[in-house]
């Protein structure tokens, strides 16, 4: 089992992350100390629960790109309804972010379901209209730190065992989607939509139906992180987390989620993500401008996916048969 | 079973429908250009002022430059997202230039030939090691802009030197801006390759079926690197203008525009899944939308409720097609 993970694509690219860390740390201690790990795991959280969800949605053939929307839409709502009604309960806010974020997810998911078409047309039409509609329900007005209520910027900051909740939210997250992909019939029923979604058919599982859920579980993740990035930043206006949804689509594919479909680990996405959150924490530690930042995230994704890709070249030989080798080369995917 | 034939099926199946053949969706999009024309007439009087109407022109012309081969690009089954950033990369090598003191035309070259090569890098990456295209761009677009912001950092470059700024601010002839100009010049050049040469036809082939086209004897990697290379090209053209026309660079230059990009092609009737679209179509919506922003402008309505039409519009356009099939379906089922 052991073996199995440190040949795996997961175990090389947490080898990576490792080193980088360590790397990092021999030049400055403090980097590696535990006080700053949980802190880049905590500044990562939010990413990550996002990557979980995005993950589920990529697995089954489809992508979305309205998270990052989604996120501005939620923590604007929750704001606003925190700033009008200061003694609202802390649990029914957090609900509410729940609620929201299925909503605007369940909008992607049944218009991929029940309509068919692709995921990425509907959710870079909602992206735009869940931005929209924050600007509309806030006419462009900032709510600012003061003007939440002490609860609800405090929730997230809230230590157990010397770790933020916001730490503790991503870890329960973590476990609870590895256990539902790992041991549900529901988790596999994701695998088998994406991998080969007409087997899937013949085999009974409603591909359509697991899509929908995939946008769902996103969505509702994204409502999630929508409460807990106005609380961290203590901040809420239309352009939030504007451009994120590409860097949690980068996790995953850093993590080795495959963009066709159907292969993919939440070990891997988790990793993908601490990756982001690991070479951002760094940069500043060992001197190079954050200016280099974009370009060596970018420089990672290329190779994460070349790597990949050249892991899955057996894949494309199903598909032809022996005899066609010599085209093979050639043949695209 | 029906998702099983959607998911694998060429999406030619839904646009050969009778139905589809009657109301073209470019039929469609024209009449709503009339329609947001006139009403923009009778809502603002300010709307019918060539001069008026000539500088809307300047809010999508880059844009659209780069939507035309972005449609070919996209109708071979591939995309790409890193035009914007392409575009910043671009623009950031032309300002370092023109600071060494570099003649106009040696500026406008080094625009549209890093384009091409940023285009050629993403081409590179997707026919080599057969990695789809979305995934390979949405890690150059990080990488390009990137480099932008290793170069440059928080500098902003604005010695360009005098003339430069013609290609985004000068006017061809009365309200006709260079940019428009040269955008209906090339309007015309894709329309010529998309639907009147070999290399058109081997686009729309491959979209629909890349294997088959391969077997055909098509050699679709290469087709693939012209796009890809073609659209980079574009974007060092848009590069060009764009900065010409801000009379500046920074690397956070057209943040966001390749989203946009993409709407303009789909708004125009191109299927996301690749196969079928044309250039008519990406031109109508390309005015549709220029249209729309600029009327909304002057009734004051802000820019960011345009995106929810926009959204809206876009949904509405993948949506509907689907939605008549499977109506008439249900109606067969009941006869």
């Amino acid at each position: 089992m052991l073996r199995h993970f440190i040949y795996s694509r997961e175990g090389v690219l947490s080898l990576i992350v490792l080193v980088m860390f360590f790397g990092v740390g021999a030049i400055n201690p403090d980097f590696i100390s535990l006080s700053n790990s949980i802190s880049i795991f905590n500044d990562t959280s939010i990413l990550i629960m996002l990557a979980l969800g995005q993950m589920m949605v990529i697995l089954t053939r489809c992508i979305d790109l309205s998270v990052a929307a989604n996120v501005a839409f939620t923590g604007m709502v929750v704001a606003m309804v925190n700033r009008y009604f200061p003694d609202i309960n802390m649990a029914f806010l957090i609900l509410l972010s729940l609620l929201i974020g299925a909503f605007l997810g369940a909008i992607n998911g049944l218009f991929v379901w029940l309509l068919k078409v692709p995921s990425i047309v509907i959710t870079l039409g909602t992206m735009s209209i869940y931005r929209g509609s924050t600007f509309l329900l806030s006419d462009g007005a900032w709510v600012n730190s003061h003007q939440m209520s002490a609860s609800f910027i405090a929730l997230p900051r809230f230590e157990i065992l010397s770790m933020p909740v916001l730490g503790w939210m991503a870890i329960a997250a973590i476990i609870i989607v590895f256990w539902a992909m790992k041991f549900s019939v529901w988790g596999r029923n994701f695998y088998s939509a994406g991998g080969n979604p007409m087997a899937a058919f013949y085999s009974g599982v409603n591909v359509g139906k697991v899509q929908f859920y995939a946008f769902l579980v996103s969505g509702t993740l994204a409502g999630l992180c929508g409460y807990l990035w106005v609380s961290r930043f203590a901040v809420a206006y239309v352009d939030v987390a504007n451009g994120f949804e590409l860097q949690v689509v980068a996790a995953c594919v850093i993590g080795g989620i495959s963009i066709v479909g159907g292969v993919g680990t939440v070990v891997g996405c988790v990793i993908g993500a601490l990756f982001i959150g690991v070479v951002n924490n760094a940069l500043p530690i060992i001197g190079v401008s954050p200016f280099w930042q974009m370009a060596i995230s970018g420089l990672v994704i290329i190779i994460a996916v070349i790597a990949n890709a050249s892991s899955d070249k057996n894949k494309a030989r199903i598909i032809l048969r022996k005899s066609d080798e010599s085209a093979d080369s050639a043949q695209v995917n | 079973m029906d998702t099983i034939i959607k998911k694998t099926a060429t999406p030619d199946v839904l646009l050969t429908s009778k139905l589809q053949k009657l109301f073209r969706w470019e039929t469609f999009l024209i009449l709503i250009v009339m329609f947001v024309f006139v009403m923009n007439s009778y809502l603002s009087p300010y709307f019918l002022d060539p001069w008026n109407l000539s500088d809307a022109t300047f809010n999508f012309t880059e844009k659209a430059l780069i939507a035309l081969p972005m449609a070919m690009l996209i109708i071979a089954k591939e995309i790409d997202i890193s035009v914007a950033a392409i575009i910043s990369l671009s623009s950031t090598f032309m300002g370092l230039v023109a600071q060494m003191g570099a003649p106009i035309y040696m500026v406008v070259l080094v625009g549209v030939f890093v384009g091409a090569v940023c285009g050629l890098v993403n081409g590179l990456l997707v026919t080599r090691f057969k990695i789809p295209s979305i995934v390979v761009t949405i890690g150059t677009m990080s990488l390009f802009r990137g480099i932008s912001y290793i170069l440059l950092g928080d500098q902003v470059v604005r010695d360009y030197p005098d003339g430069f700024e013609f290609f985004g601010q000068g006017y061809v002839y009365w309200v006709f801006s260079f940019e428009l100009v040269l955008f209906a010049f090339f309007a015309l050049v894709f329309y010529w390759l998309l639907h009147r040469t070999t290399f058109g036809r081997y686009t729309y082939a491959i979209g629909n079926n890349p294997d088959a086209s391969y077997f055909s004897g098509i050699k679709v990697d290469k087709h693939r690197l012209i796009l890809f290379t073609l659209v980079g090209a574009m974007s060092g053209v848009a590069a060009v203008l764009l900065t010409s026309r801000l009379g500046s660079t920074r690397p956070s230059i057209a943040m966001g525009w390749e989203l946009s990009i993409i709407t303009m092609v789909v708004l125009g009737g191109v299927s996301i899944l690749g196969g079928s679209g044309t250039i008519a179509g990406v031109v109508l919506a390309v005015i549709l939308m220029g249209l729309v922003t600029f009327g909304m402008g002057l009734l004051n309505i802000p820019g960011i409720v345009m995106t929810i039409i926009v959204g809206v519009m876009l949904i509405t356009v993948v949506s509907l097609p689907v939605l008549i099939t499977m109506y008439k379906c249900k109606k067969a089922k009941v006869l």
